[in-house]
């Protein structure tokens, strides 16, 4: 049980129960992406009001897992208020973080999605929140997914 | 032995399950997972295999091992014989009326999509239907699409109740004249339903359409004889019946396979090859192009003789009693809903936890050592049909015991804990 906690954290339970941000598409938003893992079935949209350079205002809408869903509303409350600079090296933090390609940066309390890397099945649900932002931020308009089949293919294939 | 007396036979067989010296014939059951035992509950995605399987591999590649059909040497023979001694017992399992009528694919999906590009496009023009029911696995849907999109025929749906059933009356009124093909699931691998397949082919029949019945998940659990059922085509995967990844069969009635077209060309399939014009050999090689899986037919050969001496009938009781208990057992969960009730199933369970996405399920069951399938099952509509995004799903073969359905049941509570 005590390392099954360290993936659903009080806090990530609290986020999937309660998650914020959600249901918003902000006014007056600017940037917007979809994301989609086919093979979970997890699905967000994620809108931002990009102004001056500065997220001012986040939200998502859509369904997944508990993972996925915390990771959405944790990351929407911690790019508002930052530069896109700012949030592109978040991004990197968390995504060396959960899947140890590159360092892991300064995040926070992003800290408490650490436990996921340790379950390389689920390391797609909590990053995809975060690819689709990016790809909100970059004006992408194809939709975004994180089941790379090759080397986590872990969910979904066979009947 | 006669067709008659086979099944005579195979229903008389009935002696319990020893399932402590069933267990002890797999030896990838006696592992632990994270720290627990395996208890192993994803055989609708693929089954465990038998010692008597494993070497029957082993002993092929380590004695055998030649290709067939066209040596003179002793291990050419010797691979031959059990290569097609493994089509003669394939031939007996579903009581076809000749060896000539398996055709060796690498699995259900291959068959199906075989029958789509041969037999469907030498034979379907614009506006003629295809019949699928709603609860088909994506191999027995996009096949068909692509068919239709190939020759402009269309596809129609059978819906299904919200036990999971097919609506009977739906299928006889969308099982006009126009009814070409119609697919059927024997068993669906998301909802555990068992189709009346017998009287939905005889329905079939009458309208003058052909039926091709996707086996994948009742070929390993219930007895079949396509004489019986009088299908055109019964398809089914090796390693969903305790054989080999990589095999599988296609049955189809001797007279529809001679005037079908070849699939793939090749090597085996040929009887004259010349620049000019090649003249194709007969079935059910004319279908079997290139060397063919032979370690995998012998291994689906040694399963069906290991499926045979513990009998058909004594692993559908044991497979059913499991289903029972396991229906009772999460019924009794507080928040479980159960997505598939049909009268008749297979050892399928289903369900959604109220507040809990599966996946979640999965990772917590998972790490108390019980391995279940969650996600869409490729059976997307469905999901849709049901309205979740996916389902957990523990599906039960014969080496599973009322202990391990506790053990979920209790893995189960652990889900409820941390998202309490």
């Amino acid at each position: 049980m005590s390392d099954l906690r360290a993936l659903y954290e009080e806090v990530i339970l609290d986020h999937n129960r309660h998650p914020r941000n959600f249901l918003k598409n902000p006014p007056g938003a600017t940037h917007h992406a979809h994301g989609f893992n086919p093979l979970c079935g997890d699905e967000f949209s994620i809108h931002l009001k990009v102004e001056d350079g500065v997220v001012r205002d986040a939200g998502f809408e859509g369904a997944g897992c508990a993972i996925s869903t915390a990771s959405a509303s944790l990351m929407t409350e911690a790019v508002k208020g930052k530069t896109v600079a700012e949030v592109e090296a978040l991004f990197r933090g968390v995504h060396g973080m959960l899947t140890h390609e590159g360092p892991a940066g300064e995040v926070g309390k992003l800290a408490v999605l650490a436990g996921v890397q340790e379950y390389p099945m689920r390391v797609k649900c909590a990053t995809l929140a975060w690819h689709t932002m990016r790809a909100a931020l970059e004006q992408r308009a194809e939709t975004v997914t994180t089941e790379d089949p090759i080397p986590n293919c872990g969910v979904g294939h066979a009947s | 032995m006669s067709a008659a007396r086979e099944i005579v036979a195979r229903e008389t067989h009935s002696t319990a399950l020893d399932v402590a010296q069933v267990r002890a014939d797999f030896p990838v059951l006696h592992q632990q997972v994270r720290g627990r035992p395996l208890v192993y509950l994803d055989n609708a995605a693929t089954t465990q295999k038998p010692r008597a399987v494993i070497e029957a591999l082993d002993r092929y590649y380590r004695h055998d091992n030649a290709n067939v059909h066209r040596g003179v040497h002793a291990l050419s023979a010797r691979a031959t014989a059990a290569f097609e001694g493994a089509r003669a017992k394939v031939k007996s399992f579903i009581n076809a009326r000749s060896a000539r009528e398996i055709v060796f694919v690498r699995g259900a999906t291959e068959a199906i999509n075989l029958v789509a590009q041969s037999w469907g496009r030498a034979n379907l023009k614009p506006d003629d239907e295809i019949l699928l029911m709603e609860h088909e696995h994506h191999s027995n849907i996009v096949p068909w699409q692509m068919l239709c999109e190939q020759t402009g025929a269309r596809l129609k749906v059978v819906p299904i109740d919200d036990a999971g059933e097919v609506r009977l009356d739906e299928y006889e009124r969308l099982l006009t004249g126009r009814v070409k093909l119609v697919g059927m699931t024997h068993c669906s691998n998301a909802l555990g339903t068992i189709n009346p397949v017998a009287q939905m082919i005889r329905s079939a029949r009458a309208a003058g359409a052909r039926v091709l019945v996707d086996g994948a998940q009742a070929a390993a659990h219930l007895p079949v004889d396509v004489q019986a059922l009088d299908c055109d085509f019964y398809v089914f995967s090796g390693h969903k019946l305790y054989a080999p990844t990589g095999i599988g069969v296609l049955y189809g009635k001797a007279e529809l396979l001679e005037a079908m077209p070849p699939y793939q060309g090749g090597g085996e399939m040929i009887k004259v090859v010349s620049f000019e014009k090649s003249v194709y050999t007969d079935i059910p090689y004319k279908f079997e192009a290139g060397t063919p899986h032979i370690a995998g037919a012998i291994g689906l050969g040694a399963a069906i003789d290991y499926l045979k001496d513990l009998g058909l009938g004594a692993i559908e009781r044991h497979e059913q009693d499991l289903l029972a208990y396991a229906t009772r057992a999460l019924a009794d969960v507080p928040g479980v809903r159960l997505i598939g009730t049909a009268r008749h199933k297979a050892a399928i369970v289903s369900f959604a936890l109220a507040g809990v996405h599966p996946h979640d399920i999965g990772t917590i069951v998972d790490h108390e050592g019980v391995a279940i399938r969650v996600g869409h099952h490729c059976a997307m509509p469905v999901m849709r049909r049901f309205g979740v995004p996916a389902t957990a799903r523990a599906s039960f073969a014969l080496y599973n015991t009322r202990a391990e359905v506790d053990a979920l049941v209790a893995a189960l509570h652990k889900v409820k804990e941390v998202f309490r």
